[in-house]
């Protein structure tokens, strides 16, 4: 009955095609099994299709390493004075390879080089820590709230309103005051106070999924909400979080600069890119242009990094783009 | 929407009231008192002068009494620190001058930002894109307290073409460098914000129907994209407010303006409680002033959203 | 003459006269060539507490309380005591009953009579409990009769040693003789205020519109934390001595951006941010200025249970003295003229002579070699110290550098413990420090406002050190005619106990524009009246 039945394109009673579909199964079965691609893979293929982020994911390895290992080629430990340089910075305490200071002196004498190792160490760390405790904190917050919708909703995003309106400084002090100046502390204070933003995007995100065919699917098929929430709406939310997690990150080092610009961040002599930075600007009029210079460089790398990664992710991530 | 209005302001009045609970307990643990001093008063002095202001009595008798000075008197109080002002002269001094360029501030990152993150978008991977990204990510990068003396070392000193601070009643040479250092972060972290988002949205279905039928572009960009694009910059849009002010201490300090973001951290250093109180319960207000209208909007531009 | 002639004279007169009232004139005792305009305006780090004399905190704000109001003396500018609203005192035999005779034509600003009633009514309320005031204890340092009830609220102000004979004759008792009274009355919380004034406005009545002064000048414009200007007060008695009109005060916060300000000429005057003096002096040695101060800079050691065990042993706090190189401190990181200090009390004190001290006159390199020696003795190996200051520039470094010099030459291991500035002052006043950073300045130009915190029952004594010999021989020195032996001994005992460590004595350093003349620069209380400053043409 020709014409009725849609032709699956190989005409069994032909001899020549019958041949052709035989050598094909042998070929079939000689080939290794088709391996499953997952959402992740896709992800990593994708991001390092995109050459600004692997570039920055690369500068920011080597400013890692950098900051992890370049204390060994450091001529002078961070915190001692070149007493010989004191008085004189504007005139002497210039970079320069024959006495070991690479980046030259601050204000104090000390060498800038092994400072901003140790700056770029704190801050790093300041961005990655209190960045991934506000998002985490967030994120978890902002999806449950969002998705519950209703009642509960309405009182989770009220804490979030008292809580963004108490006085952020206090909220550091105290916490410095009652479990001592540790530099946990200061991630857990900066972190703490920048959750209440991601939630409050996430939720709003959240409101906006919870109407899409995809969850009242998931809902249709009796998902329970937690799993809705982990599995279904949270992944398509990653974008916009990542995102918004990379303007964080720097967000995170500047807190922490203003923090120790008023009295109460990392204690001496440790210190931070925000602290060499706001102490770079203070003398900048007086001719010591690379106490600003070589912090500022190196906060600007790492930015810039974390920006392109960031973006890169979210082209990675999305699930949209398939 | 009406309903919403109600449920929000009724629910307001808890929460401020919860807010000064907050704060008052916080405020009282901080170490030292307003009047902490290098040459301390002696013991029984000291007494007589916490006796004058109220501050012997229990707490909770002490926030009472503040909750019904408010609320009948609308009196926030005497600063501790400034003997002859109370805090309702230090807001009606300091409250416009920060409104005003903080508003100012706000307007002018969000129209830009949002101007800037659509045209990169849209012309993805041109100079124009790159070019957005590059100066959001070096407006990023500098902070307010670098930014703010740098603009007076070039505008005011080199150029001599602004005054380097004051704020003389608001004339309009005073208002231009706080405003520029202000808003020239949250330009650009709205900028970003409003470009990635938008093009997620240029990616999705609806778009490439809307262009399959042959819309012109520009309607497709206006009409159908924008709208939800926004949606996550409007929710970045609340606490965007809330940061300039909270964060116009820094250009208060830098540029003189009398505002009333230096009067809060100010007060935290001095222990001075009522002005920290009062303007923590301004800043309370105004954050959920503007977030009830942040999700109104919010509401407006997703119609999908049901509350 | 006919009428146009007539006419043509007169007009001629008169537009000559008139030139001559418009030009700027010249001085009248220096004849420089005076500037049209005379304005001074000079920066604020912060805004003023008060413009209330008796209720002003601090020392900013003690500027105004000079320039708006006028105390029984003033002080010239050497710092010797002048007349003011008194014109002169006597004392009775045994230094405890004191005498003004005031002046006759000092007038308040709204035409009112200054009388001695007005002093009475503001050294009461000074003293009351009720006005709470921060310098409340000020009337116990100029020892009036029952001072002490009176501020505890347990007698009437009216009982407080201060008694009006007459409009213009003063009275005042003291609890015990003290010989340098006078010298207290210079203070700006002693300074008259207008109680019809205080009364009608209450807390008001330092707005400008309600404000009355006796002084040079009134305030008729104040925008808190941006500026305020004071102008010339016509009714003041000596106001036809008074060249400069109107003074303009700025608050700007940042000292770096308070220098770009100055440089591009929007100030006349500007404080010098930390470390930079040297190169400004370089670039503007006319501008830069530079004078001892009335005040010291030094480290106390926490003498009780809870400070460090390690510095109960004097030889541990001498060799930690010792290891400081204070020169390094003064002409490397401060380089603005500061005293290298061995003794507390800093020799611009009038009728004070620095004792020498033994450690003060050996070289660097003896002092390290005896501290060493000394922490040898005592067996004290890798001590672990913490250094308590306050939020400051200066103060970080120069604590960084001091924990520099104790780690290479002594290898004391120093955590530094920097704390906002309340934060600190509960820290360091409850005693849970080990050594703290501090600063004192004289409250009066005499040695005893230094040496009194030795003594053991001192609020300000944030170590508690205590010695029953220092606190016998402040005792006496009372209420001797000549106390300098006295002082000389104590000096010693702190040398040799070491319960501070003394650093620096402080120059006070600023820019000041060239314009401006009649500057006090050898007052080492920097009391400055605006009064006597002018500006000449450029």
């Amino acid at each position: 009955m020709a014409g009725s039945t849609p032709r699956l394109g190989i005409d069994m009673r032909n001899p020549i095609e019958i041949k052709k579909v035989e050598q094909m199964a042998e070929n079939l079965a000689k080939m290794d099994p088709v391996k499953g691609r997952s959402l992740w893979q896709d992800a990593r293929k994708r991001f390092f299709k995109n050459r600004a982020a692997t570039a920055s994911l690369v500068v920011l390895g080597l400013i890692v390493l950098f900051s992890a290992f370049g204390g060994l080629f450091a001529k002078w430990p961070n915190d001692e004075i070149d007493w010989s340089m004191l008085g004189q910075i504007a005139e002497m305490g210039q970079p320069s390879i024959q006495n070991g200071h690479y980046f030259g002196v601050d204000e104090l004498g000390r060498d800038l080089f092994a400072r901003t190792i140790q700056a770029n160490q704190i801050s790093l760390i300041v961005g990655f820590v209190g960045a991934a405790v506000a998002v985490f904190v967030g994120t978890l917050y902002g999806a449950i709230s969002g998705y519950a919708g209703g009642r509960v909703d309405s009182v989770m995003m009220r804490i979030v309103d008292i809580l963004s309106a108490v006085p952020y400084f206090f909220i550091v002090i105290l916490l410095l005051v009652v479990f001592g100046r540790s530099i946990i502390m200061i991630f857990v204070g900066i972190g703490l106070v920048n959750w209440l933003s991601c939630a409050r995007i996430v939720r709003g995100q959240t409101l906006s999924l919870k109407q899409r065919e995809f969850v009242q699917a998931a809902q249709a098929m009796g998902v329970p909400p937690f799993k809705i929430v982990v599995r279904h709406i949270i992944p398509n939310l990653i974008g916009v979080v990542i995102v918004y997690g990379s303007l964080l990150v720097p967000e995170m080092i500047l807190a922490e600069s203003v923090i120790s610009f008023l009295g109460v961040g990392v204690q001496e002599p440790q210190t931070s890119l925000g602290v060499l930075i706001s102490e770079g600007t203070a003398t900048m009029q007086y001719g010591t242009f690379w106490q600003l210079g070589f912090p500022l460089a190196f906060f600007t790398l790492i930015l810039f990094c974390f920006f392109y990664i960031g973006d890169g992710l979210r082209d990675a991530l999305d699930p949209k783009d398939r | 929407m009406f309903n919403l209005i109600l449920r929000r302001t009724l629910v307001a009045i808890p929460t401020l009231l919860i807010l000064i609970v907050v704060t008052f307990l916080l405020m009282h643990s901080a170490p030292g008192g307003p009047f902490t001093s290098e040459k301390p008063l002696p013991p029984e002095v000291l007494a007589r002068v916490e006796a004058k202001y109220g501050l012997d009595q229990p707490l909770p008798l002490q926030m009472w009494n503040y909750v019904v000075g408010i609320v009948t008197e609308f009196d926030f109080g005497p600063s501790f620190r400034y003997k002859d002002r109370t805090v309702n002269e230090i807001f009606a001094q300091g409250l416009p001058i920060t409104l005003t360029y903080g508003t100012l501030s706000f307007v002018l990152s969000v129209v830009v930002g949002v101007f800037l993150g659509v045209w990169a978008a849209i012309r993805q991977n041109t100079w124009i894109d790159y070019l957005t990204v590059a100066f959001s990510m070096l407006a990023q990068v500098l902070p307010n307290f670098v930014m703010g003396p740098i603009l007076i070392l070039i505008f005011t000193l080199w150029l001599g073409w602004l005054p380097g601070g004051g704020w003389n009643g608001g004339q309009w040479q005073y208002i231009v460098l706080p405003v520029i250092a202000l808003s020239t972060s949250f330009m650009a972290s709205i900028a970003r914000l409003m470009r990635s988002s938008m093009l997620e949205v240029l990616q999705s279905n609806f778009i490439r129907t809307a262009r399959a039928k042959g819309m012109p572009e520009s309607t497709v960009i206006l009409r159908h994209a924008l709208k939800p694009a926004m949606l996550p910059v409007i929710t970045y849009l609340g606490p965007v407010f809330v940061y300039m002010i909270t964060g116009s201490f820094i250009i208060d300090a830098i540029f003189s303006t009398g505002g009333l973001g230096y009067y809060f951290i100010n007060a935290a250093f001095n222990r001075d409680y009522a002005v920290m109180m009062g303007v923590t319960l301004l800043l309370g207000g105004l954050t959920i002033f503007f977030n009830l209208v942040v999700d109104l909007i919010y509401g407006w531009v997703d119609p999908q959203i049901r509350y | 003459m006919n009428i146009k002639l007539r006419t043509l004279l007169y007009t001629t007169v008169f537009s000559v006269g008139a030139t001559a009232l418009l030009a700027a004139g010249t001085h009248p005792v220096t004849g420089e060539a005076l500037a049209d305009t005379q304005t001074f305006t000079y920066r604020l780090l912060d805004e003023i507490t008060s413009m209330d004399p008796q209720l002003n905190e601090d020392v900013d704000g003690s500027q105004f309380a000079r320039d708006m109001f006028e105390g029984l003396y003033n002080q010239d500018a050497k710092g010797n005591l002048i007349p003011g609203v008194a014109l002169s005192h006597t004392v009775n035999a045994d230094n405890t009953v004191y005498t003004f005779k005031l002046r006759d034509n000092a007038m308040w600003s709204d035409g009112k009579p200054v009388t001695a009633n007005d002093f009475v009514y503001s050294w009461r309320r000074l003293a009351d409990p009720k006005t709470a005031s921060a310098y409340q204890w000020f009337v116990e340092v100029m020892g009036l009769k029952n001072a002490g009830p009176v501020m505890a609220g347990d007698m009437d102000t009216s009982e407080l040693g201060v008694k009006a004979i007459d409009d213009h004759t003063l009275e005042v008792t003291l609890e015990q003789p003290l010989p340098y009274f006078a010298l207290t009355t210079t203070h700006t919380s002693t300074f008259p205020s207008p109680q019809w004034a205080v009364e009608a406005h209450g807390a008001d009545w330092t707005k400008p519109g309600n404000i009355v002064v006796n002084g040079a000048y009134i305030l008729t414009e104040h925008v808190p934390q941006e500026r305020s200007v004071r102008v010339r007060n016509d009714k003041y008695w000596n106001n036809e001595n008074t060249i400069l009109d109107t003074i303009t005060a700025l608050v700007i916060n940042d000292e770096n951006v308070a220098l770009t300000r100055y440089v591009a000429g929007e100030l006349d005057q500007t404080d010098v941010p930390a470390g930079q003096f040297k190169k400004l002096k370089a670039e503007r040695p006319d501008e830069a200025i530079n004078v001892p101060e009335l005040c010291s800079y030094y480290y106390p050691f926490n003498m009780t249970e809870s400070g460090n065990p390690a510095l109960q042993d004097k030889r541990v706090r001498q060799a930690l003295s010792y290891a400081i190189d204070r020169d390094i401190i003064t002409e490397n990181i401060l380089q603005a003229g500061q005293i290298a200090a061995y003794t507390f009390t800093p020799g611009a004190t009038a009728n004070f002579s620095v004792p020498d001290v033994e450690y003060g006159t050996w070289t660097q390199a003896e002092r390290d070699a005896k501290a060493k020696e000394l922490m040898a003795d005592a067996g004290v190996e890798n001590l672990d110290l913490e250094i308590l200051y306050n939020t400051s520039e200066a103060h970080k470094k120069i604590a960084i550098a001091i924990s520099q010099m104790w780690k290479q030459k002594l290898g004391v291991n120093v955590t530094l413990a920097n704390q906002e500035w309340k934060t600190y002052l509960e820290t360091r006043g409850s005693q849970q420090f080990q050594v703290a950073r501090a600063g004192w300045c004289g409250d009066y130009n005499e040695a005893s406002t230094f040496l009194d915190l030795m003594n053991s029952a001192s609020g300000y004594n944030d170590g508690k050190y205590a010695n029953a010999e220092v606190d016998s021989l402040l005792a006496e020195a009372k209420t001797m005619a000549d106390p300098q032996s006295n002082y000389t001994r104590i000096e010693q005992i702190i040398a040799d106990e070491m319960p501070i460590i003394p650093i620096y004595h402080y120059t006070a350093n600023f820019l000041l524009d060239t314009s401006v003349k009649g500057w006090p620069f050898e007052n080492v209380e920097k009391q400055v009246y605006m009064r006597t400053l002018y500006k000449v043409e450029d």
